[in-house]
C-alpha cells in the first residue's frame, strides 16, 4: 500500500511563500547575511522544516529538481509531487535546483547545471541544509550586495569548497549559486561573490 | 462584500509569482544580466509599467509600504493608478513619503533622497536592451553581451562627440554594471545614475512587453561609460527650485502662461514638499506667501 501522508505544506500558501521568497531574496541580494526564513512546513522525514520552505517556495511543475540521497525516498517524493509536481531529475546537472539534506554531501559544484554564456541564468541552485551557519571556519566574501567585505563560518561545507567557489566565480556570468539553511535562517551566496580563506 | 474576492493577493497567481520571483533571483545573482521570463497579460496597457506591476506583485506582502512615483511625481495618473491597484489587490498601507516606503516603483526617476538599506526600489522599463537601437537581433545582441563586446556602445557615444562636441545622450545612459554587463538604467535623466552607484537598497528593473528582468544588488558599482577625455558629467541648473529653492536636484520646467512665463520646480514632488514643510522657500514660493 501507498503512504499517502505527505506531510502538510504551507498553512498559509501566499503569504508564507512571499515571506520565505523575501528571505531568500534578501539572502542573494546581501551575500552572507542570516535570514530568517520562517515557513510552517514541518517538511517531510529528511527533508527539513527550512529545506521544505525554499521547496515550496521555488519549485513547481515547471521546474526540476535533484534530491541528495537522503531526500531520495518516497516520503519526500511524494512531497514533493503532491505540494509542487516538479520533475525530480537523477542528476545535478539537468536540476533548476538541487536539495542537500543534512548530512548529505553537496554535488559537485562543476557537475550542475552551470548555464551558457548566453543564458547564464539557465544554471542549478543548491539548496543546502547544514549543522549550523556559523561556528565553522571564516570565509571572506566579497563582491556585489557587500559593502567591503562580509565574514562567514558555515558548518558542513566541502573541503576543498573554497577551491570550488573559487572555479565557479572564474565562470562568471555562469556558475551555480548556494543557499545554506540551517536553524530557520538562510544564507546566500551567489556566483557573483568572491570568497577567501580568512 | 469585497469586490475583489475573486483575486488572489497582489493580483498574481501564485503559479506566475513563483516563476517571476525564480527569474528575480537570478537577476539578482547575476548584476545587469536580463533575465527573460514569462511576462503576462496585466489589466493595464504595455508602456504603463506592467514590467514593474509584476515584479512588484511578486515581491510584495502585507507588511509593505508601497510608493509609487512617475517622473518623479507622487500625483500623476501613472503613479495614482498604480498605487491604487495594489492598495485594492493586496490591501497594502501606500505612501508617498520615500523614507517610509519599503518597495517604491519608479517610472524615470529616483528619488532626491538616498535610499537605505532594505528598500528595494523597482524599476518600469520600456526597452531593457541598451544594445537593441544598434543592432536589432536578439540573437546578435545575447551574443555580443556573452562575449562582452560592447565596442558598438563606445562608438554610439563617440559618435555623439564627433556630431554636437560632446556626449548628447541624456537619458537612458548606458552603464556598466560590477565591470560586466553594460545595462540600460530605464530612461532615467543621466542625473541619476551616480545614485544607482553602491546604492543601498535593492534595484529590480522589469520590462513587461519584452519579458525581461534584471537587478543590481546593494553596494555594486554602477559605472556610466565615457570617455577619458570627455568624462561623464550629469545635468546641471542655473536656478534653484521655484517652490523649495533646493539646489543639486532635478528641475522639471513648468510654462506659466502664454507669454513665455515659466519656472523650474523639484521633479520629486515628494522631496519639495518635505522641503517647504521644513520651511524652505524657493522665489515663487516667497512671492505666493507674500501675496
Amino acid at each position: 500500500m501507498l503512504s499517502h501522508d505527505f506531510g502538510a505544506g504551507f498553512a498559509d500558501p501566499v503569504v508564507d511563500a512571499q515571506a520565505a521568497f523575501r528571505a531568500v531574496l534578501d539572502a542573494l541580494a546581501n551575500p552572507g547575511t542570516q535570514q530568517k526564513l520562517a515557513g510552517s512546513s514541518d517538511g517531510s522525514g529528511a527533508l527539513g522544516r527550512e529545506l521544505a520552505s525554499t521547496l515550496l517556495t521555488l519549485s513547481d511543475h515547471d521546474t526540476t529538481i535533484w534530491l541528495s540521497p537522503a531526500l531520495d525516498v518516497d516520503a519526500v517524493k511524494g512531497f514533493v509531487g503532491f505540494h509542487t509536481g516538479a520533475t525530480i531529475v537523477d542528476d545535478p546537472a539537468k536540476a533548476n535546483f538541487a536539495f542537500v539534506a543534512l548530512g548529505d554531501a553537496m554535488p559537485e559544484l562543476a557537475r550542475c547545471n552551470l548555464g551558457s554564456q548566453e543564458y547564464p541564468d539557465r544554471s542549478t541552485t543548491i539548496i543546502a541544509e547544514v549543522p549550523d551557519l556559523s561556528g565553522g571556519a571564516t570565509l571572506v566574501l566579497r563582491g556585489p550586495g557587500i559593502r567591503e567585505t562580509q565574514e562567514i563560518s558555515p558548518v558542513g561545507l566541502p573541503g576543498d569548497f573554497v577551491a570550488q567557489w573559487s572555479d565557479n566565480r572564474q565562470l562568471f556570468p555562469r556558475g551555480v549559486d548556494l543557499l545554506l539553511v540551517a536553524g530557520g535562517q538562510v544564507m546566500g551566496l551567489p556566483r557573483s561573490s568572491r570568497i577567501v580563506e580568512a | 462584500m469585497n469586490a475583489v474576492a475573486n483575486y488572489n493577493f497582489a493580483y498574481l497567481d501564485e503559479q506566475t509569482k513563483r516563476m517571476i520571483r525564480r527569474a528575480i533571483l537570478k537577476a539578482v545573482a547575476i548584476p545587469g544580466y536580463q533575465v527573460p521570463f514569462s511576462s503576462r497579460e496585466m489589466p493595464m496597457p504595455y508602456g504603463w509599467g506592467t514590467g514593474g506591476v509584476q515584479v512588484t506583485a511578486s515581491i510584495i506582502g502585507p507588511d509593505d509600504v508601497l510608493k509609487v512615483i512617475d517622473q518623479g511625481a507622487d500625483d500623476t495618473t501613472n503613479a495614482v493608478s498604480i498605487r491604487a491597484f495594489f492598495a485594492k489587490v493586496a490591501q497594502v498601507q501606500t505612501t508617498t513619503h520615500t523614507a517610509e516606503a519599503s518597495i517604491i516603483q519608479t517610472r524615470h526617476r529616483i528619488p532626491e533622497r538616498k535610499l537605505e538599506a532594505g528598500q528595494i526600489l523597482v524599476y518600469q522599463v520600456p526597452i531593457p536592451e541598451p544594445l537593441r537601437f544598434l543592432e536589432p537581433r536578439e540573437t546578435e545582441t545575447r551574443k555580443m553581451h556573452a562575449l562582452e563586446e560592447y565596442g558598438l556602445m563606445h562608438v554610439k557615444l563617440y559618435e555623439d562627440i564627433a556630431r554636437h562636441g560632446r556626449i548628447a545622450t541624456t537619458y537612458a545612459y548606458p552603464v556598466k554594471v560590477e565591470g560586466r554587463y553594460v545595462m540600460d538604467p530605464s530612461p532615467t535623466p543621466k542625473f541619476d545614475n551616480p545614485k544607482m552607484h553602491r546604492s543601498e537598497a535593492l534595484q529590480l528593473f522589469g520590462a513587461g512587453r519584452e519579458h525581461r528582468i534584471y537587478a543590481v544588488p546593494p553596494h555594486t558599482d554602477v559605472v556610466s561609460l565615457d570617455f577619458e577625455d570627455h568624462p561623464f558629467t550629469i545635468q546641471h541648473f542655473e536656478q534653484p527650485c521655484a517652490l523649495c529653492g533646493a539646489e543639486q536636484v532635478y528641475l522639471d520646467e513648468v510654462i506659466l502662461d502664454d507669454r513665455g512665463g515659466h519656472m523650474y520646480v523639484c521633479s520629486d514632488t515628494d522631496h519639495c514638499e518635505e522641503r517647504r514643510e521644513a520651511g524652505h522657500v524657493g522665489v515663487l514660493g516667497m512671492k505666493e506667501a507674500a501675496e
